[in-house]
């Protein structure tokens, strides 16, 4: 199954599928399980991973591309 | 496990059946828990009716899983139990389908029960951090159980989610990697008994009450609006508390064998809590929208549970006594 990168409202992207998270080096970054929650409020301390701190931080996104400024 | 000491009139005349053959007689009603969600008798009475559907007792004949006056007293007591948990967390407020995860996400963020995960992170001491694992593994050591029964009663979309935390939380099919043996782990680690159910007889009805309404969510069809709210709201409440927990255990001088657990769990969560609001149970209220009002009742009676069983915790160590039963051997 290719890769998915769904972005979650107010949340992390939920990442499923066939892929593989590298360092710039190529070095494999070990996940937990098949799918991953990759940090996009930029304040998580588990970096690349969520680790639910954007709920503290009153983090906003939505769930489909953002429009641009009118 | 090993059948448990009686705690009241009901849980005894339970334990007594069991030790003969289905059939053998019960009392056909449960009456006179002045707070069912904290009643030592009505809880155990739960435990014991629930756990022959799980691995069951000693010596117990498999059989009694169906044995029909052992399911009366059960709905007596679930009855009770129900009512006691739909009046504590009061009617949930008229909400749409689409607004399920919002609302949910809501609900968690408004939690405001003690802080036992700070607790626990700084100030808790080994005996108390011993204490908060033993209650725990009444639940962790048959981790994700209770949803298991939800599968075969939902389809498409919600189906697939649940699957999809479900896999993760057993490992991916992998035994090393399933939750409950990472427990097992941390308990070894803690010089605690790993075994299934040997703390029964060391926990308070407070702590039975959070694995006995997975239970009784899970093997009634018609709470499985319920089952899916309450999942969201653990998990949606899950994956700060469990930084909280890990960075305790370290502190306590838990190595990495002793941490995983907590560990996995706040990268495992903060997915699981995205599956579980959005894909779970937003598709869920959108395929069946009667279940709203259940989906939402599940979240708060899982942060009411989580949040009395807290304050009794926190209110046992702040007087300076233990919150189990009876004394861990160090």
């Amino acid at each position: 199954m290719s890769a998915t990168v769904t972005p979650y409202e107010d949340g992390p992207l939920l990442l499923r599928g066939d892929f593989e998270i590298v360092t710039p080096d190529g070095d494999r970054i070990e996940q937990e399980g098949a799918t991953v929650a990759l940090c996009r409020c930029g304040k998580s301390r588990r970096k690349p991973f969520c680790d639910g701190t954007h709920k503290l931080v009153g983090f906003t996104a939505p769930a489909d591309r953002e429009k641009p400024l009118s | 496990m090993k059948l448990p000491e009686p705690r009241g009139e009901i849980s005894d005349a339970v334990v007594d059946a069991l030790r003969h053959e289905p059939g053998a007689p019960l009392p056909a009603t449960f009456s006179g828990a002045a707070d069912p969600c904290t009643d030592e008798d009505l809880q155990l009475t739960l435990m014991l009716a629930y756990e022959p559907h799980y691995r069951g007792f000693d010596g117990v004949d498999e059989n009694w899983e169906w044995d029909l006056g052992l399911l009366r007293l059960r709905t007596s007591a679930e009855r009770h139990l129900e009512e006691a948990l739909r009046a504590a967390t009061g009617p949930p407020a008229p909400v749409e389908p689409g607004e399920v995860a919002r609302r949910l996400a809501e609900l968690a963020a408004a939690d405001d029960g003690p802080a036992l995960g700070q607790h626990l992170q700084t100030g808790a001491d080994l005996t108390q951090f011993r204490e908060f694992v033993v209650h725990r593994s009444i639940y962790h050591l048959k981790e994700a159980d209770p949803h298991s029964f939800a599968l075969p009663r939902l389809s498409g979309r919600p189906k697939a989610a649940l699957v999809e935390i479900q896999a993760d939380e057993y490992g991916g099919g992998r035994t090393e990697r399933m939750h409950a043996e990472l427990f097992g782990q941390t308990m070894t680690a803690l010089n605690l008994d790993p075994a299934y159910g040997a703390y029964l007889d060391f926990v308070p009805g407070v702590t039975l009450l959070a694995a006995n309404l997975m239970s009784m969510f899970g093997l009634r069809r018609r709470l499985r609006g319920a089952l899916c709210g309450q999942l969201a709201a653990f998990e949606m409440t899950s994956s700060l508390p469990n930084t909280h927990y890990g960075n305790g255990l370290r502190r306590l001088g838990g190595d990495a064998d002793a941490t995983r657990f907590y560990d996995v769990h706040v990268e495992a969560d903060a997915v699981h809590e995205q599956i579980a609001a959005v894909d779970l149970c937003g598709s869920l209220a959108t395929q069946e929208p009667g279940l709203c009002g259940d989906i939402m009742f599940g979240a708060a009676a899982g942060l009411y549970a989580d949040r009395l069983a807290a304050t009794h915790l926190m209110r046992c160590w702040t007087d300076g006594r233990t919150s189990l039963r009876r004394e861990l051997d160090s």
